[in-house]
């Protein structure tokens, strides 16, 4: 969308981005640019963790068991090559962190994108073609939304562990959390949808679109899709921070990511075992990592919302 | 009032009735009953003689029949991995996760609802900053996080209270009981505290945003106009009427509390109905992940039943206005 208006105005879209009423907002909220920062810190170390974590955590040549369980930097006893110091088996912390933050936003990400295109698919069929269809699907997120969305991540997670059989679901494991949490969050984006869509068909464009012959599925995509974006993007920034906890619940509870290819939650499961022998920064700094990440997403989709909502202007 | 109830109990049933053939179908063809049930050295003429013998070869809906008729007995079957009858396990672990969930939903509403309140009233003060700067860090702290904090700072390093466990037990009938000894009260401290944090912040945020909503409105105006003291405008006038989406979302919790129970549960090694599932689950344990799919449902559906009838006495408009639809 913003590129076809682009073209019609004789300012570039770099000047039309800076003159909007969103960038007005942003530049004026100290909070906001921290967290953005915060949340593009997160993004980089992930996508490039193989470069800029100072170990590779999961070379079984580079680590070793004498270096194992030494402390923080600023610490007694510690070794400077490790400044969060390292786990059980000589694994440097920082490292893992970048390793595991990486695993818990590709799998918050992926879980995100799957609930997108569920609820965005079955709210406009929902709204657009109304009637019984409409509200059997309506039903379904009624009752669905009455349960909350981990013990549903959860017992998904449980059946598919009784219907595949082990090996493959080892294979598949992040396969099936991405389907646990995605399932577990589509109605929040199918029911916004839907009330926007209800507003939009009956609007003069979308029946000048149909008076052209002009199909459903095309007008959903290219008229009424476009226009019910802004709400949805809200919801999946504050959702990507409910995957990313959600994730970590279920690594936590033993029953998610396994430790092999450790993610945030994994890391603090690892961690807890060691916390009454006084080992605690094993697992508070993959806690730490955990709650920066999400309370940054969080704040910035606070703000989002904010800036997108009129009324509040 | 009473089209509104009855539409509302049809729709339990048909909840109830679709979580019983979830969880029935979980029973019967995740995994194999047969093989969960005896040994490797069975032979097949044997294994389809006690086939024979529980009815699984009967049709789809007579088993289902027997099934949802056991269940409403509260009868599950045997859990494959504790070898003993799921409703006895259940039973035992029952009260504890009632406790927990109770207590903590108590916490949360005694502290979440006046911090919302005072958060609506004094809106820029720097105490009403701080606690929402505050929610939004507990909305973004994992339970289990909370829980190993709270664990680190005050069972680790000051050593003040238990880190795991009920602490000692009295048994009254079958219901045992932690309210009433001294190590059983302190085993609840951080865990209620831990369950009730993440719904206090929940609370106390929504109770804010409807007070804002009402105090804007033209009967608060009046019955400042009118000089009816400050206290009772805010407390009285205005409270009262938050009070309908307080509940419902409340009384919601109370689900979610006893649902999230089992993170906290598995953090402080509560010995609860949320440990005995995530056991089951990582053990693929059917019969008790059935059992407990349908116990959470009913109570899930109590649950919001009883929130719809506190709807109609709380709002007299629905007394009215039956048809209105949700």
């Amino acid at each position: 969308m913003a590129d076809t208006t682009a073209q019609n105005t004789p300012k570039g879209w770099l000047a039309r981005v800076a003159d909007s009423d969103l960038s007005y907002s942003f530049v004026r909220s100290p909070v906001t640019i921290v967290s953005t920062i915060v949340t593009i810190l997160f993004f980089i170390s992930a996508i490039f963790a193989t470069w800029i974590a100072p170990h590779n955590p999961f070379d079984l040549a580079s680590i070793s068991i004498m270096d194992a369980s030494l402390p923080p930097a600023w610490m007694e006893g510690s070794d400077s090559r490790f400044w969060l110091g390292t786990d059980d088996q000589g694994r440097d912390i920082f490292s893992t962190i970048i390793f595991g933050a990486r695993i818990s936003l590709f799998v918050g990400f992926a879980s995100v994108i799957f609930s997108m295109i569920l609820g965005i698919s079955l709210g406009l069929i929902s709204g657009y073609v109304g009637g019984r269809l409409d509200a059997f699907i309506m039903r379904v997120a009624d009752i669905q939304l009455s349960f909350p969305a981990i013990l549903i991540a959860l017992l998904i997670d449980g059946v598919a562990r009784g219907v595949l059989p082990r090996e493959m679901h080892q294979d598949l494991v992040f396969y099936v959390l991405i389907f646990a949490i995605g399932i577990s969050g589509w109605v929040q984006y199918a029911r916004t949808v839907r009330g926007s869509t209800l507003v939009e068909k009956n609007k003069e464009y979308v029946q000048a679109a149909r008076v052209i012959g002009i199909g459903p599925i095309v007008i959903l995509w290219r008229h009424v899709l476009p226009n019910v974006m802004g709400p949805v993007l809200v919801i999946a920034t504050i959702h990507l921070a409910i995957a990313v906890i959600t994730e970590a619940t279920l690594s936590f509870l033993g029953v998610g990511v396994p430790p092999t290819t450790p993610s945030l939650g994994t890391l603090i499961r690892i961690g807890n075992d060691f916390l009454f022998s006084g080992e605690w920064w094993i697992t508070i700094f993959p806690g730490i990592a955990l709650v920066l990440l999400v309370l940054a997403i969080n704040l910035l989709g606070d703000w989002l919302r904010d800036a997108l909502n009129p009324k509040l202007r | 009032m009473l089209t509104f109830i009855a539409k509302r109990l049809v729709q339990s049933v048909l909840v109830m009735l679709t979580v019983a053939l979830i969880a029935f179908s979980l029973f019967r063809y995740v995994g194999d009953p047969i093989n969960n049930m005896v040994g490797q050295d069975t032979s097949l003429e044997e294994r389809e003689e006690l086939k024979e013998r529980l009815g699984l070869n009967d049709s789809f809906l007579v088993q289902f029949g027997r099934f949802a008729a056991n269940a409403a007995q509260g009868n599950f079957g045997f859990s494959y991995q504790h070898r003993r009858p799921v409703s006895g396990l259940i039973a035992e672990r029952l009260p504890a996760t009632l406790e927990l969930s109770i207590v903590s939903a108590f916490l949360a509403m005694a502290i979440g609802i006046p911090m919302g309140v005072y958060t609506a009233i004094r809106r820029n003060s720097w105490l009403s900053h701080s606690f929402m700067t505050l929610s939004l860090v507990g909305i973004s702290l994992p339970t289990f996080l909370i829980g190993i904090l709270l664990i680190l700072l005050f069972g680790v390093v000051l050593r003040w209270l238990p880190t795991f466990g009920r602490g000692d037990v009295v048994q009254l009938g079958w219901w045992s009981t932690g309210l009433l000894t001294a190590s059983g009260l302190k085993s609840l401290i951080m865990p209620s505290i831990t369950l009730a944090l993440f719904q206090m912040t929940l609370i106390m945020r929504l109770v804010r945003s409807e007070m804002l909503e009402v105090l804007r409105t033209d009967f608060v105006k009046f019955a400042r106009a009118r000089g009816l003291a400050e206290k009772y405008v805010n407390f009285v006038v205005a409270l009262k009427n938050t009070m309908v989406p307080v509940i419902t979302i409340t009384g919601l919790q109370l689900g979610s509390i006893i649902a999230f129970a089992i993170i906290t549960e598995s953090v402080f090694q509560w010995p609860g109905m949320g440990l005995l599932f995530i056991q089951a689950v990582g053990n693929v344990d059917i019969p008790i992940m059935a059992a407990y799919l349908v116990l959470i449902a009913f109570f899930f559906v109590v649950i919001n039943l009883i929130v719809d009838m506190l709807y109609v006495v709380v709002d007299p408009r629905l007394r009215v206005d039956s048809a209105g639809g949700h």
